[in-house]
């Protein structure tokens, strides 16, 4: 029994020291995405575990589990619950600093320990195929002259989409009925039926419809136009739909990034062993082809760069969200 | 007649001895996930996705398709033998099939079941080939206010007739609603019903309430009443389901009602579990053996069944023609086209004709296979009500906890499940009926949602509801079949004071 111990405290020495400077996984490794299965969060935890497996980034086996409950809130109490445990991660989206403002939930982005951002999803204004508008600034005009009757479908409530929407109502001063749904996947089908005027869903949620011209791309919340690409109709492109800026708006840039993220109080080291793995991944061709088929912009930050991003993009929504009345922390 | 054609291209693709392996294994696994309550199709396919991002799409998605058909048949097992359903959609079997199987009709019971399962899912998939092009075009015309008032038609039409105490059906309904609301509301954003428990956030899962109401309060019932399953001396064997077959044909009202509900509730889309809800409640209505309901009528196994699968299959028209997923298992299967590279849309008919038409090919073989396979089971899990209550009843209470386990791997269910076990044996003893409370519960917060959008579109005004001569058509219909009982008592009144007169005067 005392050799045991005597044992086992040696084997926490080595353990120890080596996490000093080094450390790695010795148990089996958990990706917990803060979303359902089958949506943009899912995707991304689990082409992330595909690639590590395929090229043996890491030694432990992972597994990729789902807890979308409460707008993905499950998932981030789940992992603060994991303190010290930097074998569990948690995917998500920018709901890591948004969600404690608006829900009384029992977390903080502060809680966790950041270690990347991977990709960026865009935002692209929508209108129905058929609909005589081309372009930005002609859309919210005549949103503006029908007086806060035109509707704006969008996914969830007080999340990206309707602070979105915030955004354009401020810019521009027309007023929306927003309308919310359970996924961009249902504010298009939506549009496309003309039951909306407008959404702002990301690229992959509308692709489809986009081919058999039932809705239509507007513009692209960016700095820059989307990277080229192949044509996704006859004749247009990702890259040929003009950023909102070139046409008016004054709408800098919106992107919703997705995050990893580990428990309270790991060590530093397993941040940094994290962010190395995930650097590694996002280098690897089956990543640019995931980018390409979800029309998502790859990004890689981590350390302080992926702070101050945190600490700029917590702070503009906590702005509009305690203009609008949706701020409970 | 060109979709014929395509057909035709697809059982090419479809036709090949990698494809039919593919689908038994498939079958096997979905039978095997939906036999274990908890697992369930959605969780079977999560598990298996990654395995098919390697693969070629016609094959990844014939794998998993197969798997959730598979699922499905699993999914009415348990709900016949143990009173557990294994998917939301076949809570609505038990009502008939579990009572059968007490009785020692097990066999007939399950083979019911599957022969009309797989008869909606044929009648579906033959919809979605003719109709393609017409059906995309329908599902678009759908909005909040036709999605409520498809939701509405399915609780008139169950509601409506429950027998008993109108007053504790309304109690029960009232209750599942309740449930319904834990969690985030879609709409507002906030959480309701959690005070302040983490483990409140998700909301109350469906499945946990069902393995406590059914499973566990089942459980504690059986106990009371002495410790044995009826079913034990019943003869098992495969001409039980042979005579089966035979006697199928005889429930044809059944059938064709049940398919019709289905492939409409299928596509409009209010899902599987809506429709054989549906089902069941129109046919106890309007079926002539309606008095022998809930005490092991094989339409009360028909009609779900068949309603179900109908539903189950046409839903995957507007999964892949417009990316709308019926089904949560659908939605999962969504992911996965993206994955493979496709997106779903109109113009995938176009793009990927092999894709599209191989599987609606595959579904086609995909159902025969697995109805021939689940049939083959029959003896096999019918024999289990052979086995003595004192060593099954407790293996049922650990499949049940193992179930609830799965669902989210946190502690709190698992009491949770416990909970609603002594609610489910409590209800039954004061003769609440539970069936309400399950509907409310599995479509109410969808109900909710549709509701609510409406009234953020028509900013308050009621009038939405028949706006147009869709919504009008069906909000119209829901309420005359809400108001069924009433006319019935009117007519039963009238008609009784008829009698007395003749009998007076007499």
């Amino acid at each position: 029994m005392k050799a045991a111990f005597a044992l086992a405290a040696i084997a926490a020495l080595g353990v120890g020291s080596a996490s000093a400077q080094e450390w790695k996984p010795t148990k089996p490794v958990e990706f917990v995405g803060a979303a359902g299965p089958g949506g943009g969060t899912d995707i991304f935890a689990r082409n992330v575990q595909a690639i590590i497996q395929k090229y043996n980034l890491v030694d432990q086996p992972i597994l990729v589990s789902n807890k979308g409950g409460g707008s993905g809130a499950e998932a981030f109490v789940y992992v603060k619950a994991a303190a010290g445990d930097p074998h569990k991660l948690v995917f998500g989206t920018s709901n890591l600093y948004t969600l404690p403002m608006v829900a009384k939930v029992a977390f903080k982005h502060t809680d966790f320990v950041p270690v990347a951002a991977m990709v960026f999803d865009e935002f692209i204004l929508w209108n129905k195929g058929d609909s005589p508008y081309d372009d930005y600034k002609s859309y919210t005009a005549a949103a503006k002259a029908a007086n806060g009757t035109f509707k704006m479908a969008g996914a969830l409530s007080k999340d990206t989409d309707q602070t979105l929407t915030r955004y354009i109502e401020k810019d521009t001063g027309a007023k929306f009925i927003y309308i919310p749904y359970k996924s961009g996947g249902e504010a298009s089908v939506q549009l496309s039926g003309g039951h909306a005027h407008s959404h702002v869903n990301n690229p992959s949620e509308s692709v489809g419809h986009w081919k058999a011209g039932q809705v239509k791309p507007l513009c692209v919340f960016s700095k820059e136009r989307m990277p080229q690409g192949p044509k996704v109709t006859e004749t247009k492109g990702w890259s040929d739909i003009p950023t909102c800026k070139e046409q008016g708006s004054g709408i800098e840039e919106y992107k919703m990034p997705r995050t990893v993220a580990l428990p309270p109080g790991s060590p530093p080291a397993a941040a940094e062993f994290w962010a190395n793995v995930l650097k590694k991944v996002s280098e690897t061709p089956e990543w640019k082809d995931y980018l390409e088929k979800t029309s998502q912009t790859g990004r890689f930050m981590a350390g302080a760069e992926l702070k101050a991003f945190i600490d700029e993009d917590e702070k503009r929504t906590r702005k509009v969200y305690e203009e609008e009345g949706w701020l409970v922390n | 007649m060109e979709n014929v054609g395509s057909l035709f291209h697809g059982f090419a693709v479809a036709l090949t001895w990698y494809h039919v392996a593919l689908m038994l294994v498939g079958v096997l696994l979905g039978i095997l996930v939906g036999v274990l309550p908890g697992l369930g199709a959605p969780n079977g396919v999560t598990i298996l996705m990654p395995l098919t991002f390697t693969m070629d799409p016609v094959s990844a998605i014939i794998l998993l398709t197969s798997m959730y058909w598979g699922a499905l048949f699993g999914g009415s097992t348990t709900s016949i033998l143990f009173n557990i359903p294994g998917e939301p959609s076949s809570v609505a079997t038990t009502f008939d099939g579990h009572p059968m199987a007490k009785q020692g009709l097990a066999v007939e019971a399950l083979s019911f079941a599957f022969l009309s399962a797989g008869f909606g899912a044929l009648v579906g998939v033959a919809v979605i080939t003719v109709l393609s092009g017409w059906v995309t075009e329908f599902a678009l015309k759908f909005s909040s206010p036709e999605y409520f008032a498809v939701y509405f038609l399915a609780f008139a039409s169950f509601v409506g007739l429950a027998g008993g105490n109108p007053v504790k059906t309304v109690v029960s309904i009232l209750l599942g609603f309740a449930f319904a609301t834990v969690g985030m509301d879609t709409v507002s954003g906030s959480l309701r019903l959690t005070f302040g428990f983490d483990e409140l956030l998700r909301g109350i899962s469906f499945l946990i309430v069902v393995i406590g109401l059914f499973g566990i309060g089942e459980l504690l019932l059986t106990m009371e009443e002495g410790l044995k399953f009826e079913g034990v001396k019943a003869k098992v064997n495969l001409s039980g389901v042979l005579r089966t077959l035979t006697r199928l044909p005889r429930y044809w009202i059944a059938l064709i009602r049940g398919s019709l509900v289905g492939v409409w509730m299928g596509i409009t889309p209010g899902g599987p579990t809506a429709a054989s809800f549906m089902s069941y409640g129109l046919a106890k209505r309007f079926s002539r053996r309606r008095g022998n309901f809930g005490k092991g009528e094989p339409e009360g196994v028909i009609a779900p069944e068949t309603a179900d699968h109908g539903a189950g299959t046409a839903a995957m028209l507007p999964m892949l023609a417009l990316g709308i997923p019926g089904s949560a298992t659908a939605a999962v299967m969504l992911g996965g086209l993206m994955i493979w590279g496709l997106n779903p849309g109109p113009m995938l008919f176009l793009e990927r004709p092999d894709f599209v038409w191989g599987l609606i090919a595959s579904m086609y073989l995909g159902n025969v296979v697995a109805v021939v396979l689940v049939l083959a089971t029959v003896p096999l899990f019918a024999a289990i009500l052979r086995i003595p209550f004192a060593i099954i009843g407790p293996l049922i209470v650990v499949v049940c906890f193992i179930g609830a386990w799965t669902v989210g791997a946190s502690k709190p269910d698992l009491w949770l499940a416990l909970i609603f076990g002594l609610v489910g044996y409590v209800f039954k003893k004061l003769d609440y009926p539970v069936a309400p409370l399950v509907l409310a519960l599995v479509i109410g917060d969808k109900a909710e949602d549709a509701f609510r959008q409406s009234m953020l579109m028509s900013q308050g005004s009621l009038t939405i509801f028949f706006s147009n001569p869709l919504v009008g058509t069906i909000t119209v219909l829901a309420i005359l079949l809400l108001a069924w009982p009433l006319f019935s008592m009117l007519f039963g009144r009238v008609r009784a004071g008829r009698a007395e007169k003749m009998r007076l005067a007499e």
